[in-house]
């Protein structure tokens, strides 16, 4: 179970990374889809060690979510590029001072 | 060592590399194709973990259908490479001193973890994490959340259509 953790926290911070460093939207989003992932492997490694089935049904939902949040969250990335030709989070700056 | 831990290694191994191959990789197309060997081996490590429906799953949604999609857009976007200069170097730094210190949590929290199986994983019964034992426990006990999902994704549907369509200015 230790070292499903850690293996989970590894791929956590990996997309966290990936968040923080990179400008491609695209990219930054398939980051946190790794996160979501890494979550759903602590949720299973749980299920398996406490010998209950709730974890993994958990994991079902955490990945219909994911659906869902990819649809709408790609169709944002689409309408900003009709609207300024780009997906580098850098160029999508009105809102600052 | 066990012939599980073994895998289990060989699996992480696959896992963290690609994952890193994953945010170095200046073509977002790469970076996609990388994302999808890290969630084949997390469904192979599902499997390891007896949750043989969320691999089935993992592979059917996550690999198959979400990874299609963003290949669909970034390949629609022509946007394989649109990442601006590095920029900021202090961003960067920042980014690697949070992610060290994040990663420095987890391991402690694995590891004060109070575990009575810490390591050793219990005999499990026969058919858990099965198509039947999880749909059992889906279909009774989680059946409202589930039948909410449905309208979550639906929702979804809709937003991602409104969201993406042409508008015609005439």
């Amino acid at each position: 179970m230790t070292h499903i953790l850690m293996l989970s926290g590894v791929l956590f911070t990996l997309g966290t990374l990936g968040v923080l460093i990179r400008r491609n939207a695209i990219v930054m989003f398939m980051s946190v889809e790794l996160m979501l992932n890494a979550a759903n492997l602590a949720f299973v490694g749980f299920a398996r060690s406490r010998e209950a089935l709730d974890g993994q049904v958990f994991v079902f939902f955490v990945i219909a979510v994911a659906a869902a949040e990819v649809a709408v969250g790609l169709a944002l990335i689409v309408s900003i590029y009709r609207n300024r030709s780009s997906i580098d989070v850098d160029m999508v700056s009105d809102l600052k001072g | 060592m066990t012939a599980e831990f073994a895998i289990f290694l060989g699996l992480a191994a696959v896992a963290i590399t690609a994952a890193v191959a994953m945010l170095v990789s200046r073509n977002a197309v790469y970076s996609a194709l990388f994302l999808v060997i890290v969630f084949l081996t997390i469904a192979v490590l599902f499997l390891l973990l007896s949750a043989a429906f969320i691999a089935m799953v993992q592979v059917a949604v996550y690999a198959g259908a979400i990874m299609v999609l963003f290949l669909f857009v970034i390949m629609l976007l022509g946007s394989e490479n649109v990442e601006s200069e590095p920029g900021h170097r202090w961003q960067f730094a920042t980014a690697l001193v949070l992610s060290y210190a994040l990663i420095i949590q987890f391991i402690i929290v694995a590891l004060v973890m109070p575990s009575e199986t810490a390591d050793q994983f219990a005999e499990i019964a026969e058919g858990f994490g099965s198509p039947a034992s999880v749909g059992t426990l889906l279909f009774n006990e989680y059946l409202i959340p589930f039948e909410v999902t449905s309208l979550l994704l639906l929702a979804a549907m809709v937003g991602a259509i409104v969201l993406a369509r042409w508008e015609r200015t005439t």
